[in-house]
């Protein structure tokens, strides 16, 4: 490590920073306590390739000093799949957006965890499209203000963590940025997991989000999501009047089952005595 | 030892892509292509493959291309609204240089249209269905043999060129059942392989009318893969005209420049035809009986068989033109290539469409007597 | 010691919010960007947390952790 720079630089393409983020934009809080989290495991950084689709989160993997993948807007699950069924070795994470994964991708969101398919997927949630100025987003809260929602929102947002935890996902668990010590120990258990892991980290916008929702300066929105944390057991005590607008972190799922390239890889070797083929395409033939 | 099997199309296809090693499919149920899925699905943990039915086109052209970056063969088979679907990931494909091999068997359109009927109503589709400037590669078989061996020329051409490559068939050529032989030596494309020198490595610094080697993640490149408009190294640079110039006209290129290395055509007795048949996959079929037909009569007829609808093979097409004083283009469709044999011939021959839809193949009759009114 | 890289810094303040010894204030000083960066101004109650490292967005913090 290089002295007297943040101990997560040096997992950066330093050439490529300072990255294009916002001021205040939750994105790089994500991307150290990721690192953090990886820290804690046993992974190698080497063998880590990130998968993103499109969108302000969907930059990271640019950002990331190991093979990444920035792929088509909405579809970067079923990019993953391939690269992780392909070689179950690597250790494949997906960064996404609410509008990347919840909305243009829902339906690779409910497949990849109906596979239980080992992904470890961080869904950064600003409740809005940030990357085309602030439009809403499938999470948006019903009354927040976007650029398409003039008069306010009058949608129902999804609750991603419930969503993700019903179609079948292992892992599930929802933090915000202001709790980064609790999302870095998440990513670390979703990495761990053997399966679907889905860790949504409810982030700050203060570009557009706050603008639009009286929250101009970060600070007012770091605060305003701290505020309205509530924990998942101490929310389970309370009634629903009194969970409006409430932010519910903590674990939503931990059920660890029969994995997707687990059960390929079985398949294979039920009805081959060769091993599980990987890089066939460098592979000479006799 | 060479095996003779008595096969569908769609299953000469799978076997085609076993013998090139392919070793993953991703795939969605689609008429008339369907069994190329179920074959892969009953071929692959044979042989130590990974098959995964996806939950749409959209995701099954993705899962090919992640695929493709973990190192390995990879292809799915759809038909022509799931061509429709997977178009953006295709274009990703493109601009990201990815080798996937994509098998599209076409039916009646537009829309859901026939689904088990026969049409070549994708000939466009596959040339401009993406957005953007890119020029595929594509290969029509006209039999089984056909199939299998275009099979195994698509992933050769994906690996040489690192680019998806499309084999056009359609539901005649995927579901009749006709003799395949398997050769014994089938000459298969390994992927290049970057040697690894330490930050050395530029996963995007080509020739103007080349590629370059194409590393599996996990090999330690560290590279980045992105459909935005990159440099060299991989990096988004959108902004550059001269890097969105330098890059797309590169891809370009790379197949244009190499078109002769790529086209293949078949000519029968072209040399001293008055008139010549320009087909491309299942129409060929009826070809040989018209032209016989006709030159029993005494008219000089050839034919000009198109294996690659794509890159279109314009000189073949410029140097009949010269000597041929008409040319027929049965298609099924309502004319789709008779205008790039037109603009090929640059007016040197009379170029005249037997288009056909409803999804029966043309009849040799058909062909034939376009050839009398010719002649009349 | 603290560090704070000022080519990275972008102003956002999270540091100064996120400090559970409240450390941080904001300077008078201004990077090449023009950003007002923050700086330690009651370093002696830092407890090396490191919260404030994982925290800020930009990378743009160091703590120097105790030499054992």
């Amino acid at each position: 490590m290089v002295e007297n720079e943040s101990p997560y630089k040096k997992y950066l393409r330093e050439e490529r920073l300072p990255h294009i983020f916002c001021p205040g934009c939750g994105n790089g809080t994500v991307m150290s306590t990721f690192f953090k989290g990886l820290e804690g495991t046993d992974i190698d950084f080497e063998n880590v390739a990130i998968v993103s689709g499109i969108g302000c989160s969907s930059r990271i993997p640019g950002y990331a000093k190991c093979d990444s993948l920035h792929t088509t807007h909405g579809r970067a699950l079923s990019f993953a799949t391939g690269l992780k069924v392909g070689n179950p070795d690597l250790d494949v994470v997906v960064f996404t957006g609410d509008g990347d994964a919840a909305s243009i991708g829902g339906n690779h969101l409910i497949h990849a965890a109906r596979r239980n398919i080992n992904l470890t997927v961080i869904c950064i949630n600003n409740n809005i499209y940030g990357m085309t100025g602030g439009q809403i987003s499938p999470t948006s809260p019903k009354g927040s203000f976007g650029t398409t929602a003039p008069y306010g929102s009058r949608d129902m947002p999804f609750n991603l963590a419930e969503l993700v935890s019903a179609a079948g996902a292992s892992y599930v668990a929802r933090w915000t940025t202001t709790h980064p010590i609790q999302l870095s120990k998440a990513i670390q258990k979703g990495l761990e997991n053997e399966g679907f892991s889905f860790i949504e980290v409810v982030s700050q916008c203060p570009t557009y989000f706050g603008r639009k929702n009286k929250m101009k300066t970060p600070l007012s929105m770091f605060q305003y999501i701290k505020e309205n944390s509530v924990n998942k057991r101490r929310a389970e005590k309370m009634d629903e009047s009194e969970l409006e607008g409430k932010i519910i972190v903590g674990e939503f799922a931990n059920n660890p089952h029969a994995e997707l390239t687990a059960n390929i890889k079985a398949l294979a070797e039920e009805n081959s005595d060769k091993p599980l083929a990987i890089k066939s395409a460098f592979e000479e033939l006799d | 030892m060479v095996e003779e099997r008595f096969v569908q199309g769609n299953e000469a296809c799978a076997l085609g892509a076993i013998a090139a090693n392919c070793r993953f499919f991703a795939g969605y149920p689609i008429t008339p292509s369907t069994e190329i899925a179920e074959q892969m699905s009953i071929l692959l943990p044979k042989y130590g493959g990974s098959f995964v039915q996806m939950e749409d086109e959209i995701a099954s052209a993705g899962a090919i291309i992640g695929a493709s970056w973990s190192g390995m063969k990879a292809m799915t088979a759809t038909s022509g609204p799931g061509i429709s679907l997977m178009q953006e990931n295709i274009g990703y494909g493109f601009i990201t240089e990815t080798s996937i091999v994509i098998i599209n068997v076409q039916r009646g359109s537009p829309s859901t249209g026939q689904p088990t009927m026969s049409a070549q109503a994708d000939m466009m589709q596959v040339r401009w269905g993406s957005h953007g400037d890119y020029e595929p590669i594509a290969l029509a078989p006209s039999s089984v043999q056909e199939f299998f061996d275009f099979t195994i020329k698509a992933f050769n051409l994906a690996e040489e060129y690192r680019v998806p490559v499309t084999v056009l068939a359609d539901e005649v050529v995927g579901h009749m059942r006709e003799k395949l032989i398997i050769p014994d030596d089938i000459e298969i494309v390994t992927r290049k392989r970057p040697e690894k020198v330490d930050g050395q490595y530029m996963p995007y610094d080509a020739p103007e009318d080349g590629t370059t080697p194409m590393p599996a993640f996990g090999d330690g490149f560290n590279i980045h893969v992105t459909g935005l408009t990159h440099d060299e190294r991989g990096y988004p640079d959108t902004n550059d005209p001269d890097t969105h110039t330098k890059l797309v006209e590169r891809l370009c290129n790379k197949v244009l420049m190499h078109r002769k290395d790529i086209c293949s055509v078949k000519k029968e007795n072209c040399d001293d035809a008055d008139i010549v048949i320009v087909s491309c996959g299942s129409p060929y079929r009826s070809v040989g009986a018209a032209m016989k037909k006709a030159m029993e009569e005494g008219i000089k007829v050839g034919s000009l068989k198109i294996d690659t609808p794509w890159p279109f093979p314009e000189e073949e097409i410029a140097e009949i033109a010269k000597t041929a004083s008409d040319i027929i283009v049965p298609e099924m469709n309502l004319g789709q290539m008779v205008h790039e044999v037109e603009r090929a011939a640059h007016g040197e021959a009379n170029v005249h469409l037997i288009g056909k839809i409803g999804g029966i193949l043309h009849k040799p009759d058909e062909i034939y007597e376009k050839i009398k009114e010719i002649k009349g | 010691m603290i560090i704070i890289d000022s080519k990275l810094c972008k102003g956002c303040d999270i540091c100064i919010a996120t400090c559970p010894k409240n450390v941080y204030s904001k300077s008078d000083k201004v990077n090449t960007k023009n950003v007002y960066l923050p700086f330690p101004e009651r370093e002696e109650a830092c407890t090396k947390c490191g919260l404030c490292e994982l925290s800020c967005p930009d990378q743009a913090i160091y703590v120097e952790k105790e030499v054992k």
